[in-house]
């Protein structure tokens, strides 16, 4: 399956089929990321969603500003 | 007590989180300053370095309450999805409204700015606009329902402290919600005389992240925060052209 994230084409193996698991497999389950898909914020109690060939994510998180 | 919405804080330094030499220095500046509001921006991951660390989870998120900005936003629409993606996280619901409008200066943009600070008002955040030091617009900001309004000093990062004093004054004068000196603090002057003026607090970052030792730093601006909040409570003595003299003028003996 082909994802957008981040602007960048990704190939991920068809069985990561919800936006939890696609973070699982970025190893950024522990992270504070908050998932934009296809241009919908997701509150944190949905990121169960699943994703379909062509999803377009955005993820972001905090960093340093002022 | 600095009052902000629903919040009460004891500290009225807010302070940034950007530009650290490195996160140990960073983690003692924000425990010295004592501050009890930290600022974030929000930003793409970089997924390929997963295991990048990030300052977040270098803290007790639990003690300090995050004011992420809107930094990066040129246009009100932009800011509106920044606070969204922000307020998504779950770990917040305060909003630095931050729409640039000029390159070279980083000066906000003041019509994005109102229209952002009413549209993050209607859905509920806690709504801090950085503004210019225009009087009256920070008087539209306050009537929209923004919780502070935070005018700048000068512009961002460039340490030259209030260049206009007076209007900050007009500001803080008309002002019925707090007022918070956001951008351009140099030095612990600056931020006392903020604070003389009857700020409400002050949102500094570069002046500590940037200086050579960023833990004294920390600690002199919160001095000065304090030093300045006490003066303009004690309220100070009339500028006179001519001396006064503070011994007696009686009993003096006359060799």
């Amino acid at each position: 399956m082909q994802l957008l994230i981040n602007g960048d084409y990704m190939e991920i193996p068809s069985e990561i089929d919800s936006v939890s698991s696609l973070l699982s497999y970025l190893k950024l389950d522990d992270k504070v990321v908050v998932v934009e898909l296809n241009g919908k914020i997701l509150e944190k109690e949905n990121q169960s969603q699943s994703l379909s060939d062509g999803d377009k994510l955005e993820l972001v998180h905090f960093v340093g500003g002022g | 007590m600095l009052k902000i919405g629903p919040y009460e804080f004891s500290s009225r330094l807010l302070l940034g989180t950007g530009k650290y030499p490195d996160f140990e220095t960073q983690k003692e500046a924000v425990n010295v300053s004592e501050t009890e509001i930290l600022t974030f921006s929000v930003r793409r991951m970089n997924i390929f370095k997963p295991d990048q660390p990030n300052f977040l989870e270098k803290i007790d998120v639990e003690k300090y309450s995050l004011l992420p900005n809107t930094a990066g936003a040129k246009t009100a629409d932009e800011a509106v999805r920044t606070a969204k993606l922000a307020k998504a996280s779950g770990l917040c619901d305060m909003i630095k409204v931050e729409v640039i409008g000029d390159e070279k200066t980083l000066l906000p943009d003041p019509v994005e700015t109102l229209k952002a600070s009413e549209e993050l008002l209607n859905e509920g955040f806690i709504v801090l606009p950085y503004t210019s030091d225009d009087v009256m617009l920070a008087s539209r900001l306050e009537e929209l329902g923004c919780h502070a309004i935070m005018p700048g000093a000068s512009p961002i990062g460039s340490g030259q402290g209030i260049i206009n004093p007076l209007n900050l004054s007009f500001i803080i004068e008309k002002a019925n919600v707090p007022v918070i000196v956001d951008a351009g603090i140099g030095s612990p002057k600056d931020a006392a005389m903020a604070m003389e003026l009857g700020a409400d607090g002050v949102l500094l970052n570069t002046a500590v992240s940037g200086a050579e030792h960023p833990v004294k730093m920390a600690r002199a601006m919160k001095l000065a925060i304090e030093a300045g909040r006490l003066g303009y409570e004690a309220g100070r003595i009339p500028r006179k052209r001519y001396a006064t003299a503070s011994s007696p003028t009686e009993g003096m003996s006359i060799g």
